[in-house]
């Protein structure tokens, strides 16, 4: 019976929320004219130069970032803000001698003498490049606050460690410790061996805490999904480290049983070299794209399902919209850590494989 | 495709901050938690395995005490045998010591005694002869007062002589 009244209770609640979001949200979507969700997702799925934080009565309220570009002319900084939320090219900012426009969250250089941009008819710029832009988007400066986030909980751990005498975890320790211990016993030990496992202990507990804790801050509403682990950038980087560790740590051994197989016939051997050669690349190329999609996806159907909301037009749909993305939300906590582990795990298989003794 | 498309910045900027963070993890982080960790693990091990010798010992040390207590146990009924044989052969060396010691002086006692008697047997004929004397002196003396009386033992005498 107290079940049933919870559960009225909670099914209450999730009726009224949407509810009272709904207000404020439809003046925007009218405001917009037309609700596009391709265009929404996407947006909160890439990257951004600014922390848009919401919309109150049109007027956005975002945290500026800097941007900073590396132009003919050398270095240029500016904040974000200089654009005032412009995204579609309107607004020109002039610096260090040339003129900036940001368009679809991308910054264009204007080609010397235009004063504003100009589209060919598949809306590309044509009298505008791209330099190269090295600016602190909305992802580098989530990456950094998880990365201050990581060193605040890990070292606090470490010093538990080094104040008590006896070494026992408490406080934090004692969470941080099972998880550290998992990553040894249950990743880098049966992956690379006893022998030398200890090497290649901090590259792999680092990448899993900083995967995984990026994945949580995804997860994390306010933060407008700041997506990092879901952009094939930073999954690319960690693919490649782990590919270049993969590869400086490959012994004989390894490299034998990539360009000349053993116990084989020798055409066999000739026939497994290129897919052996091929397998070096799809390994991390296959690390970046599993996290990549398994964290956008996440977070494409979350969005999808609010904006169902939208694209119907009508209250009745918030409540199963809610309902399920509350239910792929789980899911999608429960995935952070998979998605961190397996990334983890695998990367560990590839030291394992780089480093195996031949067997006899 | 832009969302396949890895971004030079982002690229640049998660290579250098990863690598910072892995640096400052390692140094700060993961050195102290995984070199207290396996000193735990190893502190662990080190008292289970003095905990198992300590058991080994235990049994050693029993089986040395019960060795020890059967050995003592041994001796001291070897003791026991040993004193009660002692204590035997004293008493019978005494018993025997003092049945010669006994004979010796029975006998000494009977020589004594008999030499004893001897020399009283000895006293005695000898007071017997001087009382014999006596007698006869005064006998004699009384024979001898009167006259016819001397004469009647002379001639009795005689005629004792004649007789022979």
């Amino acid at each position: 019976m107290r079940i049933g009244n919870l559960s009225a209770f909670i099914l209450g609640i999730l009726m009224i929320i949407p509810l009272s979001g709904f207000a404020k949200d439809n003046e925007v979507v009218e405001s917009d004219k037309k609700f596009d969700p391709n265009e929404m997702i996407m947006h909160h799925v890439k990257d951004a130069h600014e922390f848009h934080i919401i919309d109150i009565d049109n007027e956005s309220i975002s945290i500026p970032l800097p941007i900073i570009l590396w132009t003919d002319s050398g270095l240029t900084t500016f904040m974000s803000s200089e654009f005032h939320h412009d995204d579609n090219g309107t607004v020109v900012v002039e610096k260090n001698g040339g003129k900036f426009v940001k368009l679809h969250e991308k910054i264009y250089q204007l080609n010397e003498g235009a004063t504003a941009v100009e589209f060919d008819d598949k809306h590309h710029p044509v009298n505008a490049s791209k330099p190269l832009d090295i600016s602190i988007t909305r992802n580098v400066f989530m990456m950094w606050v998880s990365v201050l986030v990581l060193i605040l909980i890990f070292t606090a751990a470490a010093r538990v460690y080094k104040r008590s005498e006896d070494k026992v975890p408490t406080g934090i320790a004692g969470f941080i410790e099972p998880l550290v211990v998992f990553v040894r016993d249950e990743i880098a030990k049966p992956m690379i061996g006893e022998k030398k496992y200890k090497r290649y202990m901090p590259y792999l507990l680092t990448i899993f805490f900083f995967i995984w804790i990026n994945n949580i801050f995804g997860l994390i509403p306010i933060l407008n999904g700041a997506n990092l682990s879901g952009n094939i950038a930073f999954t690319c980087t960690l693919a490649v480290f782990t590919f270049i560790i993969t590869t400086f740590s490959g012994n004989k051994n390894y490299w034998k049983h990539i360009f000349w197989m053993p116990g084989v016939p020798v055409p066999m051997k000739i026939f497994l070299m290129p897919i052996e050669l091929i397998g070096i690349f799809t390994k991390p190329i296959s690390l970046m794209i599993r996290l990549f999609a398994n964290i956008t996806a996440g977070h494409i159907i979350i969005l999808a399902l609010m904006s169902l909301i939208f694209i119907f037009e009508t209250v009745a749909v918030a409540p199963i919209s809610v309902l399920f993305s509350l239910f792929i939300t789980v899911i999608e906590i429960v995935v952070t850590a998979i998605q961190a582990y397996i990334f983890t795990i695998l990367s560990a298989l590839y030291f394992g494989m780089a480093t195996e003794e031949e067997h006899h | 495709m832009d969302l396949v498309n890895p971004g030079f910045g982002l690229v640049f900027w998660t290579a250098i901050t990863f690598l910072i963070l892995l640096g400052i993890l390692r140094k700060f982080a993961w050195k102290p938690i995984l070199g207290a960790v396996s000193e735990r693990e190893e502190s662990i091990k080190n008292a289970l395995q003095s905990a198992e010798d300590a058991k080994k010992d235990m049994q050693n040390l029993q089986a040395d005490n019960e060795r020890i207590l059967k050995e003592a146990r041994a001796e001291r009924d070897a003791m026991l045998k040993e004193a009660r044989e002692l204590k035997e052969g004293i008493i019978s060396e005494a018993k025997e010591q003092a049945k010669s010691e006994g004979d010796k002086m029975i006998k000494q006692a009977q020589a004594t005694i008999e030499s004893e008697k001897k020399a009283a047997v000895a006293d005695i004929k000898k007071q017997v002869a001087n009382l014999s004397i006596d007698i006869a002196e005064k006998v004699i003396k009384e024979e001898l007062s009167d006259k016819k009386k001397q004469e009647k033992l002379v001639q009795d005498m005689l005629g004792d002589i004649e007789l022979n």
